[in-house]
């Protein structure tokens, strides 16, 4: 099934179709002009990479090695500082809530996303009248830009005129403040962020199902299994596969979740919200007196985690490819 | 299974997308909120007393911001398809020895998060002087499309029969020539499907826009969109008015790539 595109996670694309090598009939480019032609091809996209991929990286591990300032940030004569800023940040108070935040938020919307996504994956795979175009309306949630998303649900969670909580009073319960209260901020982020993820997992798990052979189910009919049986029993171990790769993915984009948040609190209130991602941003960015060393450190602790992650993901995907 | 399809499970699935949808519904609402009702508790559930204001704010003042964001998407998209369909054709054609480290180099740039990328940019484009311009916030915007064109290309044209491209050879054509007058032809559907997403990516993008091109006049609409929820706290009619406008482009590509994503592409991240 063609899923790739319709997979491509939100920002930074990534569906990562593993291209079907070494076809019967495909010659690898021998002779000389042919192997310099397929260097020239690509020589836009080394470039490209080694310009607007590896450099920026390499400024960025520059900037959390040295100590920078507004002034010699424009002059590029920072005094080098090793770890010092790496140092900093991890004996700063905000470094463990924003570990923590970034933890249980990561958790909490991977859960709630994949839950989810798989109860509706399952339920549209039953192909009932219009469950494809139902299907498809589920995507928009993802093809609309993050700052449309976060705005519309800060909105909705306003203390005083936001929808969620005229419907919590027209119910009986007491008014919540989603974004003011630290109590709940964090809370709101990830509502918000699982809105936004479900769509991503139920395309994912909906293709996994596709792939699962009828006949396996006729069988299991034919022993009398009931739906709940035949899912804890079969659907479930036969999407393992599949499960790891979106719990994966999601994982890496969960991480440098970073938009969202900063639209809708800002980290705030009082670093309720902060992730690593956030807190990054907020000491390279989100003060007049930036601290490019620090925010640039914080970044490279969290590319390390990021890709990490994406290295397993590389991993189990390669494994499943070789096996699929 | 396809045998029995029960209504129930029409109307279950209609409430849990209504349910889904609901916020989307909701930001058009409010755009259609007089400023006096915006504060009403319980809120108009329905839009009867709408007034266009909003829509007349983003006329008034969005419109140079949409221009940018158009520019942005059209420039992503060309620069994306420049870097990515020959990168695309050696790799899935004229397989250059060293591709597999391109293409293990292709998936790791696409887990590095974009606010690492943008605090790079910024060190960079201070010194070229290339903060606030057009082409500094393209060439940004392009990595986030640029690994995954690579890819979807990569794959669109191994599908390619090698027959195609032999016949041409015979004739005495050059790569270049398969390449421009056969290989991209017949890709058309990948460069639609990578040109969509590069410019709905490009449209969407905040953390670049933010970072690179936030104090200058050359503003996305989604800056616009954070600023208006920074300046005037009050007239969310015209901020969810924007918000509608700013979301035509994912709409546009729901109705319109469905079709191009299904021929478009042969492979997934998960193989059935």
């Amino acid at each position: 099934m063609n899923t790739a595109t319709q997979t491509a996670p939100r920002d930074r694309g990534a569906s990562t179709p593993t291209p079907s090598r070494a076809r019967p009939g495909h010659r690898r480019a021998g002779g000389g002009t042919g192997r310099w032609a397929a260097w020239a091809f690509l020589l836009p996209l080394a470039a490209y990479l080694l310009a607007f991929y590896a450099y920026p990286l390499y400024r960025n591990l520059d900037l959390s090695l040295r100590d920078y300032t507004v002034r010699s940030f424009v002059q590029g004569d920072a005094p080098f500082i090793g770890l010092t800023n790496f140092r900093q940040v991890v004996g700063d108070p905000t470094f463990v809530p924003a570990l923590t935040h970034t933890v249980v938020f990561t958790a909490a919307s991977l859960v709630c996303q994949f839950g989810i996504g798989m109860a509706l994956a399952v339920f549209f795979h039953q192909h009932f009248r219009l469950s494809a175009t139902l299907r498809a309306l589920f995507l928009v949630p993802w093809l609309l830009p993050l700052i449309v998303s976060a705005s519309t649900w800060s909105w909705m969670l306003n203390s005083e005129a936001g929808v969620v909580n005229a419907l919590l009073r027209s119910l009986g319960f007491g008014s919540v403040n989603w974004l003011t209260s630290p109590d709940w901020s964090l809370v709101s982020v990830i509502i918000a962020n699982v809105w936004i993820g479900i769509p991503f997992n139920l395309v994912l798990l909906y293709s996994g199902l596709q792939g699962i052979p009828p006949q396996i189910y006729e069988a299991a009919a034919l022993d009398g299994t009931t739906g709940w049986q035949r899912f804890w029993r079969l659907t479930f171990p036969l999407l393992r596969p599949v499960s790891a790769i979106t719990l994966l993915l999601g994982l890496v984009y969960t991480l440098k979740v970073f938009d969202i948040i900063w639209i809708m609190t800002k980290g705030g209130p009082a670093d309720s919200s902060t992730t690593l991602a956030t807190w990054s941003y907020q000491l390279g960015f989100g003060s007049l007196l930036p601290q490019f060393g620090p925010g640039a450190a914080v970044g490279n602790l969290l590319i390390v985690a990021a890709v990490a992650f994406g290295l397993v993901y590389i991993r189990v995907q390669r494994r499943q490819g070789g096996t699929a | 299974m396809r045998r029995t399809t029960p209504w129930w499970k029409t109307g279950l699935g209609l409430v849990l997308t209504a349910l889904m949808l609901f916020p989307v519904y909701w930001m058009v609402n409010v755009s259609f909120t007089p400023d006096e009702d915006m504060r009403k508790s319980p809120p108009d559930w329905f839009p009867v007393h709408g007034t266009l204001d909003g829509y007349r704010a983003v006329l008034g003042q969005q419109l140079p911001y949409l221009g940018t964001s158009l520019l942005v998407g059209l420039g992503t998209v060309a620069l994306t398809l420049a870097i990515a369909a020959p990168a695309g054709y050696s790799l899935a054609k004229l397989r250059p020895a060293g591709a597999g480290v391109v293409n293990f180099v292709l998936l790791v740039a696409q887990m590095i998060p974009g606010i690492i990328m943008a605090m790079g940019f910024y060190a960079i484009y201070l010194n070229l002087g290339m903060l606030n311009t057009l082409p500094g916030l393209v060439v940004a915007d392009a990595t986030i499309a640029v690994p995954f064109g690579v890819l979807i290309y990569q794959a669109f044209m191994s599908a390619i029969p090698e027959e195609m491209t032999q016949a041409a050879t015979v004739d005495g054509a050059g790569p270049l020539r398969s390449f421009w007058s056969i290989i991209l032809p017949v890709s058309r559907n990948a460069s639609i499907t990578v040109g969509l997403f590069a410019f709905l990516w490009a449209w969407s993008d905040f953390v670049f826009a933010s970072t690179l091109n936030g104090g200058g006049s050359l503003r996305p609409i989604t800056l616009g969109i954070y600023q208006y929820i920074g300046n005037n706290n009050q007239q969310w009619n015209a901020i969810m008015a924007t918000a509608v406008v700013a979301s035509v482009p994912a709409a546009v590509l729901l109705v319109v790539a469905q079709r191009y994503i299904a021929t478009g592409v042969t492979s997934g991240a998960v193989k059935d």
